[in-house]
C-alpha cells in the first residue's frame, strides 16, 4: 500500500428522516480544519433516499465535494446497504481518513466497513490532531476513562475513526463556500441485505438524568430566587446542558430532587461543570469532584468549591451567567 | 438451536485507580470479571435455552487465567467452553482479535452468535460487528431483546438513541446485547461444582483458520502512540474580574476544552 496514493478526508453525514445529525456537522468542522492543514480536502458522503435537498448545506458546513448517495435501499439505516456503499466510495476514491460519528448507528457501521477495507478504525475519539508524519493521531478514552490513548493507523489506509457526539465543534455555516455536489451511483447486491426493519419507535426522552449530561449548569444558595433559576435554565438551554443544583436549591423548591448533586442527591462526572453560587460543602463536593472540568463562580474568595475548581471566579453569579447567556448567543 | 457467546475477561474498572507518582493503572487486587455486556449476551442465550432449547457454546481469547470466566459461564449453564489462546494473539488491535476470533468461529456451527455490545476496559464496540464481517454474516447491534419463532427468525429489539427499533433477521446472525438486556442470574452450587468437572478446551493458533500474518500486534492496523492518565487537576486559576472580563475567561476555557 503506497500511503502516498491515499487523499482527503471523508466524513460519514448521518442523517435520520432526512435529518443531518449535528454530529455530522461537528465532523465536517474538525475534517475542514485538519484538512486546511495538512492541505487536503473534505468530501461529504451523504447516504439516503430522497436526500439530495441537504448537499448544499454540507459544502456551507466545510465540505469540498458531497458525494450524494441517493438509493431506495438506504432509506433507512441498516447495516449492509450503508457498508456497501461506504465501502465502495473507499475502493474508488482511496480516502486518507474517514470520520464518522460514534452514535448507535456509527458504532455498528464503522466497525464492519472497518473489517470489510481491511484497515484500523479507533473508537470514541475525542481529540484529532496532525501528527509528525501527516498521520491523524486520535485520542480516546479508555478503562472507563481513567486513561486516555492516543491511536495511530500507521501502515494502513484510510484511517477511521469515530467521534462522540458534542465533542468536536462544527464551522460557522458560510453559504459563500463553493463546492461540488456529485451524484453517486452504487449497484447494490441485495442478495447480502438480510436484516429487514420492522419499525423505529421514539419514546419520549424527557425523563432526564442528570447523570447522563456532558455539562451541567448547576446553581446553590447564590443564585438567591426563581429569576436567577431562569437564568440558569436559559444558559442550559444554550449549551445544550441539564440543569443541576445543591441541596439549598432542592430544599427552597425550585428544582426536583432528581437534580440533586451530592452524597444525598447524584453522583456526577459531566464534562463540564458549572457551579454557581454554591460554597461547596463537602457533601456537595463528593458528588461532583471528578468533574472533567469545574467552572465555580461564588462572591465569597475563601469559598470551599474554589479548591476543587479548575477556573474560579470571584463574583456574582447571577450577573455572570446572564452576561455569559448573551455572549454565547451571539 | 446451537448458540455461541463470546465472553471477555475485563478489570472491573469502577475498581481501577491511577498511581498518582507514575501516572500508570493499578491493576494490582482489581478484580476481574465478564465484562458485562458479555455476561448480558450470555444470559439471553440461557433464556433461549429455556424456552426454546439450545446447546451453548462460550468462548473467549484471552491469557491463562481468562479460564476463570468460562468455569463461571458453565455454573451459569453453559454446555461446552472454549479457550482461544496463543502468544501470537498478544497485543491484537480490535481487527486482529476479531480476526482470530473469526477463524475460531469458523470451525463451529451455529444458528446464532452473540457478542456484548462492548467491553468495559476498552469500550469500542467494534469485534462483535467486525467478527460479523469476517464470516460474511448479518449483524444488529445494541439488542435489548430478542425473540426466537422456533423455525429460524429472529425478531429483536435494538436501541437507539431516541428510543429502539424492531428487526428481523434469519438465522444465521450475529447480534451483540447490553448489559441493560437482562439480569445475569448467579451461578448455582450443583453448576460450581461441574464448572470445575467440565473440559475447557484450548485452542492456539494452529486450532484455527487464519493467517498467521494477521494475528497480534503484527496483525494490527492501529497501535498506540502514547498513553497518559487524565491527571490530577493542577491547583485552580482564580479570578477576581469584573463581569464582562470574567465571561470572557469563561469561554476562553470552554474553547479550550473543546466544549464550545
Amino acid at each position: 500500500m503506497n500511503l502516498e496514493d491515499y487523499k482527503g478526508i471523508y466524513v460519514f453525514i448521518e442523517q435520520r428522516e432526512g435529518f443531518v445529525q449535528n454530529v455530522a456537522l461537528e465532523l465536517l468542522g474538525q475534517a475542514r480544519r485538519l484538512a486546511d492543514e495538512l492541505n487536503d480536502k473534505v468530501y461529504a458522503m451523504l447516504l439516503g433516499h430522497n436526500i439530495a435537498a441537504k448537499a448544499q448545506g454540507l459544502i456551507a458546513a466545510g465540505a469540498d465535494e458531497v458525494l450524494v448517495v441517493d438509493a431506495p435501499e438506504l432509506a433507512d439505516y441498516t447495516t449492509e446497504p450503508y457498508t456497501q456503499a461506504i465501502c465502495k466510495i473507499i475502493n474508488d476514491r482511496k480516502p486518507d481518513s474517514v470520520l464518522i460519528g460514534a452514535t448507535t448507528l456509527g458504532r455498528d457501521l464503522g466497525p464492519r466497513v472497518s473489517a470489510r477495507v481491511k484497515t484500523g478504525l479507533t473508537a470514541d475519539c475525542t481529540k484529532i490532531e496532525v501528527g509528525a508524519n501527516r498521520e491523524l493521531l486520535m485520542t480516546r478514552p479508555a478503562f472507563g476513562g481513567n486513561l486516555m490513548a492516543t491511536i495511530v493507523c500507521k501502515n494502513h489506509r484510510p484511517q477511521m475513526g469515530t467521534v462522540r457526539p458534542g465533542v468536536l465543534f462544527a464551522i460557522d455555516a458560510d453559504t459563500s463556500r463553493e463546492g461540488i455536489i456529485t451524484d453517486y451511483k452504487v449497484e447494490f447486491d441485495s442478495s447480502k441485505i438480510k436484516v429487514k426493519l420492522v419499525k423505529t419507535v421514539k419514546e419520549e426522552t424527557d425523563l432526564i438524568d442528570i447523570t447522563e449530561a456532558r455539562i451541567l449548569v448547576s446553581g446553590g444558595r447564590g443564585i438567591g430566587n426563581q429569576e436567577g433559576f431562569d437564568a440558569m435554565d436559559s444558559l442550559a438551554t444554550t449549551l445544550d446542558a441539564e440543569v443541576s443544583a445543591s441541596r439549598a436549591m432542592v430544599d427552597a423548591g425550585y428544582i426536583g430532587h432528581e437534580r440533586q448533586v451530592g452524597q444525598t442527591g447524584k453522583t456526577v462526572r459531566p464534562d463540564l461543570y458549572f457551579a454557581f453560587g454554591i460554597s461547596g460543602a463537602i457533601q456537595h463536593v463528593a458528588g461532583m469532584e471528578d468533574s472533567d472540568l469545574i467552572i465555580a463562580v461564588n462572591k465569597d474568595k475563601d469559598a470551599p468549591i474554589f479548591q476543587v475548581s479548575d477556573l474560579g471566579i470571584v463574583g456574582d453569579a447571577k450577573q455572570i451567567i446572564k452576561k455569559l447567556n448573551e455572549r454565547l448567543n451571539k | 438451536m446451537k448458540i455461541v457467546v463470546c465472553i471477555k475477561q475485563v478489570p472491573d474498572t469502577t475498581e481501577i485507580k491511577i498511581d498518582p507518582k507514575t501516572g500508570t493503572l493499578i491493576r494490582e487486587g482489581v478484580p476481574s470479571i465478564i465484562n458485562p455486556d458479555d455476561k448480558g449476551g450470555l444470559e439471553m442465550a440461557l433464556q433461549l435455552k429455556e424456552e426454546k432449547g439450545a446447546h451453548i457454546t462460550v468462548i473467549t481469547m484471552g491469557p491463562p487465567q481468562a479460564d476463570l470466566i468460562l468455569r463461571e459461564a458453565f455454573a451459569m449453564g453453559a454446555d461446552r467452553a472454549i479457550h482461544l489462546t496463543d502468544r501470537k494473539f498478544a497485543g491484537a488491535d480490535t481487527l486482529a482479535t476479531s480476526y482470530a476470533l473469526a477463524g475460531a468461529l469458523k470451525k463451529l456451527d451455529f444458528d446464532l452468535l452473540i457478542t456484548g455490545r462492548q467491553a468495559i476496559d476498552g469500550d469500542t464496540a467494534q469485534v462483535g460487528p467486525q467478527i460479523a464481517e469476517h464470516l460474511d454474516l448479518p449483524q444488529v447491534s445494541y439488542l435489548e431483546d430478542l425473540k426466537f419463532d422456533g423455525e429460524k427468525t429472529f425478531t429483536m429489539k435494538r436501541h437507539i438513541e431516541e428510543g429502539y427499533q424492531i428487526l428481523e433477521v434469519e438465522a444465521p446472525c450475529v447480534v451483540t446485547v447490553l448489559a441493560s438486556a437482562n439480569n445475569p442470574r448467579y451461578m448455582s452450587v450443583g453448576g460450581i461444582v461441574d464448572a470445575y468437572q467440565k473440559e475447557v478446551e484450548v485452542w492456539g493458533k494452529d486450532q484455527i483458520e487464519v493467517d498467521e500474518t494477521l494475528l497480534g500486534l503484527k496483525g494490527s492496523p492501529t497501535s498506540v502512540h502514547k498513553a497518559f492518565a487524565r491527571g490530577l487537576k493542577p491547583a485552580g486559576e482564580l479570578y477576581e474580574v469584573d463581569t464582562d472580563e470574567a465571561v470572557g475567561i469563561i469561554i476562553n476555557k470552554m474553547k479550550e476544552k473543546f466544549i464550545l
